[in-house]
């Protein structure tokens, strides 16, 4: 339950705050959600991984069909990846999910630290 | 204890961000870069998705719309000038923003800005360059002259303002992909930059003289031989105005030095030189123009032809619109970086260009009278030079600083600091002397084209344009056609400023400027057409002396077919302007065929001969033949010339293809013996060994399947980074050089257009590109297959009253 709802909280909450703030608002917002919903270590990192996963992995899939792949499919020869759009949209996606899990991670280390000083 | 793993995650986590913010090497930052809210994916247009849009600018005087269409070519409908170049800087902004300030950058040398200093400074060499060379310096003058002139300034105002209203309002997740990958963003835009990307035009057409090859060619011929080898006219030409017109007196007389023979003609004196110069325009920066009379049309209305032949890249140069108040209305293209339309058609009128290729830049050889650059002799006394400190920032590195001496003939180029190509030469420096110095207003040529009613006006319009020299082709609804070579031309005496000239008095120096109506020009004439195709433009009776370096072939091409053709209609022309006969292998492949010895050739050669044998002349993608007959005609000028050029010191430049053609037919042609061999090569050995030795690449390149023209030239279109993901390679086009589709590698017919001037006026055109800059559109790209095929589109020229035509995608309304 917990789970769900911090992913999807992480999600919307993401998305809205990339409206108007740096990719680094991802972090930012997984960190609160870990912080705000308690979870263990361990299932606040998968919570943070795998909601920036879906959301950037989902938006950048989104975007590249209505484009046809176009723009992928030479961003993804430039760097070089064969030329793969999906390759691309799933490197995008981990990144993502690297900085959602840890900053998520940090969020519960950080609650567990105040729960701490609180017993 | 416990708040350790914290500190250790949170550490680890802003480590990540932050690496992820910076640059690494030449990869942007990453993390901004790949995410879908703010990084690249956002240039990842949808393709078919066009939402209309309402714009609000205090700017504006009154209301402006503007529909694009299928082919997202903004019709831009105004009530006033101002609010119109407002859009249209709008606009150019909005399509191409990277292009208009990476060429800006070009022209004005900043690229290390943005690039860095390049392998072995490439960059900062190109940069430097474009500084010596004088091109912010002209700018700083052109600049100057278009704003003493109230309408172009007004205009320019209004460009300038629209480009920074779109600059202002755009948020970081619209920046254009290419600076996002550069990692930089766009600064305000201003009619300075106006002014050098016209200068950087002037670069590219009128950049092209050969003062240092020529004169180390000089240095090791004869007068006899150079004038053989590098003639004044050529036997063969068929010039802009047609042969057998009278030309009125020279009013300007210019007098030979009498120190010529001591200083200036060394023939084979092998006095050394030693200057590479750095880069130079293509050569072939040239294009065809035509207009046919109504007496020749199937209409019976004139019909105007353009296509002018540049560096291919993506985005393209052009940019397509259409531009309309109550007072006017002009379709054609135009400059991203500059307002108005610069090739095209309104509605009573059409105009085209091609490239004049006059010689108005000219070396003088200074004599300083030490390192410090400060004074120079000139006239008998030591006179002060000025000398300029150009700041040159670079990316990643510390700023270079450059002290550019200037004297009374122009900034010195090169000297013992800036060499070309690292070269040196302690006890010479190079001024460079160029038209595109001089204050100039060649955009209110282009105002006054897109306004013009009549023959009349056409003739003002085309008085203010002084640098680069172009044919200005002309066709009105009234049935008049003319042509006219305008540019200001300094009067030169005979073979003046083919080599570098003494600098150390005033002797040298251009004695006057031809008249604007002595320019070669003609209207309606006889023949029913008037064309060019950067051949000389005029016979030997012209009395001034024209330079010595023009293309023949193409001219020939055209006017032959505008001889023969009759009821013409646009179909003729579509098929003439993509026509790919090459009357320059039509001239030469007999003499090579009548010379070659077959009896010494192999089986495997003399297959390669048939195929020559059979060919048709046309340079078709298909053909096998014309990579056989360009590769041996190549051999055949190295075996030529090699030898006798290689005692000179370099660079040099080759006789022409026409000349070594007329060598041909010569009965003693001595430059055909090898001189380090021992016996005498005839015309026949020449051309016989030039055959063998191209035969093993032709065979080479035949077992690869790559011998068909198509494949061997590989024409492609670049992007102005070449980032090859970003450019199109591998086009299966016809033509070359020599024929009326100039289509070479990565250069050629930029634009075609064909203009009927009916009642209503019918035109065609394409450009090899699309009218997106952003490689995320659809609209990238869209037009190079249709432009490889030799297709053209139907251009809409709309009225008002079609706002509802199911042509128009969307529409944007500024308030």
């Amino acid at each position: 339950m917990k789970f769900g709802v911090s992913i999807l909280l992480t999600i919307i909450v993401s998305f809205a705050a990339g409206l108007y703030l740096p990719f680094w608002s991802v972090a930012l917002v997984s960190f609160c959600v870990a912080a705000f919903i308690y979870q263990k270590p361990v299932m606040a990192w998968l919570t943070g991984f795998v909601s920036i996963l879906i959301f950037w992995g989902l938006l950048a899939f989104w975007i590249d069909v209505q484009n046809d792949s176009i723009l992928a499919t030479r961003m993804a020869s430039l760097f070089p990846l064969g030329g793969s759009a999906g390759l691309l949209i799933l490197i995008t996606a981990v990144v993502g999910a690297i900085i959602g899990g840890l900053a998520a991670l940090s969020g519960s280390f950080l609650r567990k630290y105040i729960d701490s000083l609180n017993s | 204890m416990r708040i350790i793993p914290f500190i250790v995650t949170v550490v680890v986590t802003i480590g990540l961000i932050v690496t992820l913010s910076k640059p690494i090497g030449s990869i942007p930052p990453l993390g901004d870069f790949l995410s879908p809210q703010t990084g690249f994916w956002q240039n990842a247009e949808p393709v078919d998705a066009h939402p209309s849009l309402d714009l609000n600018f205090p700017q504006l005087k009154d209301k402006v719309q503007v529909y694009f269409d299928d082919r997202m070519v903004p019709h831009v409908f105004a009530q006033n000038d101002e609010d119109l170049y407002f859009v249209q800087g709008y606009l150019h902004a909005k399509f191409r923003l990277w292009q208009m300030e990476f060429q800006t950058h070009a022209a004005a040398g900043r690229l290390c800005e943005v690039l860095g200093p390049g392998p072995n400074n490439a960059y900062l060499s190109y940069d430097r360059n474009m500084r010596r060379v004088g091109m912010k310096f002209g700018a700083q003058h052109s600049l100057d002259s278009m704003e003493a002139d109230a309408a172009t300034k007004s205009m320019l105002d209004a460009y300038t303002l629209g480009v920074n209203a779109y600059i202002d309002q755009l948020s970081e997740n619209e920046l254009p992909l290419e600076y996002r990958l550069l990692n930089y963003v766009p600064e305000h835009w201003n009619n300075f930059k106006t002014a050098l990307f016209l200068k950087y035009m002037s670069f590219s057409l009128s950049g092209a003289e050969n003062d240092f090859e020529l004169t180390n060619v000089r240095n090791v011929l004869s007068r006899e031989d150079f004038e053989t080898l590098y003639p004044a006219f050529q036997d063969s030409l068929d010039p802009v105005i047609p042969k057998g017109e009278a030309f009125a007196p020279p009013a300007v007389q210019p007098k030979m030095p009498v120190t010529t023979d001591s200083m200036y003609f060394k023939w084979n004196t092998f006095a050394s030189i030693d200057v590479s110069p750095v880069n130079k325009p293509d050569k072939d920066n040239g294009s065809n123009n035509w207009a046919v009379s109504g007496a020749k049309t199937k209409s019976g209305r004139p019909i105007l032809c353009n296509d002018p032949h540049l560096d291919l890249n993506l985005p393209s140069l052009w940019f397509e619109m259409q531009l309309h108040t109550p007072q006017y209305n002009v379709y054609g293209v135009s400059f991203p970086g500059a307002p108005t339309i610069v090739i095209g058609f309104n509605d009573s009128c059409s105009w085209g260009v091609t490239n004049a290729g006059r010689d108005v830049k000219d070396y003088y050889n200074i004599k300083f009278k030490d390192e410090r650059k400060e004074q120079y002799m000139f006239n008998g006394s030591w006179v002060n030079s000025e000398l300029h400190i150009d700041t040159f920032k670079i990316k990643g590195a510390l700023p270079f600083y450059d002290t550019v001496a200037y004297t009374i003939f122009g900034p010195v180029q090169y000297d013992h600091s800036f060499t070309g190509n690292s070269r040196s030469t302690p006890n010479n420096s190079f001024a460079v002397k160029w038209k595109a110095h001089e204050g100039s207003n060649e955009l209110k040529t282009f105002y006054q084209l897109n306004r013009m009613k009549n023959i009349s006006d056409y003739h003002e319009a085309i008085k203010n344009f002084h640098c680069p020299g172009q044919n200005f082709v002309f066709a009105d609804k009234s049935g008049d056609i003319a042509i006219w070579q305008q540019g200001e031309f300094p009067a030169k005496w005979r073979r003046q400023g083919d080599f570098v000239m003494p600098g150390v008095d005033s002797s040298y120096l251009w004695q006057g400027t031809i008249e604007q109506q002595e320019n070669p020009h003609i209207e309606n004439p006889a023949r029913g057409f008037v064309s060019s195709a950067n051949q000389t433009p005029t016979d030997s009776s012209y009395p001034y002396y024209l330079g010595c370096e023009y293309p023949i072939y193409r001219g020939i091409a055209i006017n032959r077919y505008l001889w023969q053709l009759n009821n013409i209609t646009i179909d003729d022309m579509k098929k003439m302007q993509t026509d790919n006969f090459n009357v320059f292998a039509e001239t030469a492949l007999p003499l090579l065929m009548s010379n070659v010895d077959e009896s010494t050739l192999s089986s495997e050669e003399k297959k390669y001969l048939d195929i020559l044998r059979g060919w048709n002349l046309r340079a078709d993608a298909v053909e096998k033949a014309p990579a056989i007959f360009e590769l041996w005609f190549d051999n055949l000028e190295a075996e030529v010339w090699n030898d006798d050029l290689e005692v000179a010191s370099k660079p040099v430049l080759m006789p022409l293809e026409a000349t070594l053609v007329h060598c041909l037919t010569l009965s003693n042609f001595k430059f055909a013996d090898n001189i380090k061999t021992n016996q005498v090569e005839t015309i026949q050995d020449v051309v016989t060994a030039a055959f063998k030795k191209t035969v093993p690449v032709v065979s080479m390149a035949d077992q690869k399947a790559n011998l068909n023209w198509g494949k061997y030239k590989d024409a492609g279109i670049r992007h102005l980074l070449r980032l090859a993901p970003m450019s199109r390679f591998h086009l299966m086009t016809g033509g070359g050089a020599n024929t009326i589709n100039a289509t070479k590698q990565f250069h050629g017919p930029s634009w075609r257009m064909i203009v009927e001037l009916t009642d209503k006026t019918e035109a065609w055109g394409i450009y090899p590109g699309g009218q997106s800059g952003n490689p995320g559109s659809r609209y990238y790209d869209n037009f190079i297959d249709k432009w490889s095929e030799g297709k053209y589109d139907k251009l809409w020229v709309m009225d008002a009253g079609e706002a509802k035509d199911k042509r128009v995608l969307f529409t944007m309304n500024f308030n």
